[in-house]
């Protein structure tokens, strides 16, 4: 595959956050070159894979060969087992990111941006202290490869910002450790996401069965750093699946990491961009990182292509003001809210899924349910407020 | 000395000891981790996060030092 020694734009890491930077930056014009570590485009999945319709609107349209079921409730089940079905007002999807991952990359590429898989970046280019551009290995061979501008969307094991003196490890009660599965032989509802709670299966989170079509399942748990301590996701993970669903076979099995903490508070250098699970754009309360990863990647596409074009390197900082504005504050409340959320004790779980059972299906609403958590924890009432008045 | 055993085996290479380590001392590729004994600090916060437990601290070897 030919590949040139300089691109106006060099992205590291081809997962949602990379590839929607790769296409608005190359929808602004200019040279792009995606940068893959993997051998594979969207391989391992390691992802819950839910994610609401408004989510991906933006950036795709949705295909059902990307899309392994359609979710219109969800269920939350108490530590007493108490089961409580919700409609969602939002509805979703469960992907297959897979094939949703290329499928995003493909939209970029259709853009003019150029994508080589097994393509390790190893260092950066530095040229009167600025980014110049990375260090590759691919197939053994290395390269440099210089570039006007570094977009770092290299995930939860980011360290491209690193080397640019940004500081990005995440403090480790803040980081959830994950293990999940997916699973056959299973019987669950095609269109319900299903959250357990309590200090038993999940303590300070929850553990997820999504559906992925007919008797099959995405599977799994995140725990802190603080939980990991004495006790892994993936003995959480077994237990709650040995003891649950004794006949399930594992179709496939992966472990990840979540970093549910507000975004890092610089996500610029001279010369580069951090984007996605590598900014920590991850929505700290629900762990959800695809959209939230894509709305990052594409502010920073766009700044990105701006700068090159305009040719004006002082531009990237507005990228960090663009992100603040539309999520960056936001994910400073939820965060707030999750330390909330997390602590309930079972029986306020057990008395909050109670109470709400009582509500008639169609006023269920997580509106109603959030009303019903405060009146549990008052405290969070000021964190809700800042919500709903933030706009 | 470097304290923190790795049992590759059973590494799934997901990198999120890679995210806690203050000291960027845990190269990651997609097949292989290394921990680089220089930078080091055996704080063990990629102990912690580990979700399959492929990290551990060396009890053993702590004691052999002392
Ligand atoms: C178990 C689990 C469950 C989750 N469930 C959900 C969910 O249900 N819904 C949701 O919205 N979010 C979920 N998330 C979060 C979501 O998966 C991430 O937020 C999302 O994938 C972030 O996208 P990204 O493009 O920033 O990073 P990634 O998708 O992680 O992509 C980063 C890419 O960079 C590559 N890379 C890394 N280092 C280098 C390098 N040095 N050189 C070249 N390439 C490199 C990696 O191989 C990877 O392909 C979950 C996460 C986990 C771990």
């Amino acid at each position: 595959m030919k590949i040139d020694k300089e691109y106006d734009v060099v992205v590291v890491g081809a997962g949602p956050a990379g590839s929607v930077a790769a296409k608005f930056a190359a929808e602004k014009g200019v040279s792009v070159l995606a940068l893959e570590k993997d051998r594979e485009i969207g391989t391992p999945v390691r992802c819950g894979e839910a994610v609401s319709h408004e989510g991906i609107a933006e950036f795709i349209v949705p295909d059902e060969k990307f899309i392994s079921s359609h979710i219109d409730k969800f269920t939350l089940i108490s530590p007493d087992g108490t089961e409580v079905t919700i409609p969602l007002e939002q509805k979703g999807y469960m992907l297959n990111r897979q094939l949703f991952d290329k499928a995003v990359a493909e939209e970029a590429m259709n853009s003019g941006a150029k994508f080589l898989t097994n393509a390790y970046v190893h260092g950066l280019l530095f040229e009167d202290g600025k980014v110049s551009g990375v260090k590759v290995k691919h197939y053994g061979e290395e390269y440099e490869i210089k570039s006007k501008i570094v977009i770092a969307a290299d995930g939860v094991e980011s360290r491209v910002g690193r080397w640019a003196g940004l500081t990005t490890h995440v403090d480790f009660r803040e980081m959830e450790g994950a293990y999940q599965i997916v699973a056959a032989n299973i019987s669950v509802p095609t269109d319900t996401l299903i959250f357990y709670f309590g200090e038993d299966v999940a303590p300070e989170g929850y553990l997820w069965v999504f559906p992925k079509g007919e008797g099959k399942a995405n599977i799994g748990i995140g725990v802190s750093g603080e939980i990991g301590k004495t006790k892994s996701a993936y003995k959480y993970l077994n237990e709650f699946v040995d003891r649950k669903y004794p006949e399930a076979s594992m179709l496939s099995t992966v472990s990840g990491g979540v970093p549910c903490t507000p975004s890092l508070k610089k996500i610029f250098a001279p010369g580069i961009i951090l984007v996605g699970d590598a900014a920590r754009q991850v929505n700290p309360l629900s762990g959800g990182g695809i959209a939230s990863g894509m709305i990052g990647g594409s502010i920073g596409g766009t700044v990105a292509g701006e700068a090159v074009i305009e040719n004006r390197p002082d531009k990237l900082s507005e990228y960090q003001e663009r992100w603040e504005k539309r999520l960056g504050k936001r994910h400073r409340i939820f965060d707030k809210v999750k330390n909330g959320v997390y602590n309930f004790s079972d029986e306020q779980f057990n008395s909050l899924a109670k109470s709400f059972s009582k509500v008639p299906f169609e006023k269920r609403t997580l509106g109603n349910l959030f009303k019903k958590a405060l009146i549990n924890q008052p405290s969070l009432l000021i964190e809700a407020a800042k919500i709903f008045v933030m706009d | 000395m470097l304290l923190i055993k790795i049992t590759p085996d059973k590494c799934d290479y997901c990198g999120t000891c890679v995210g806690v380590c203050p000291e960027d001392a845990i190269e990651l590729t997609d097949s292989t981790i290394d921990i680089d004994e220089e930078l080091c600090t055996n704080c063990s916060k990629c102990v912690w996060v580990c979700p399959i437990d492929v990290l551990i601290f060396d009890k053993n070897k702590l004691k052999e030092k002392e």
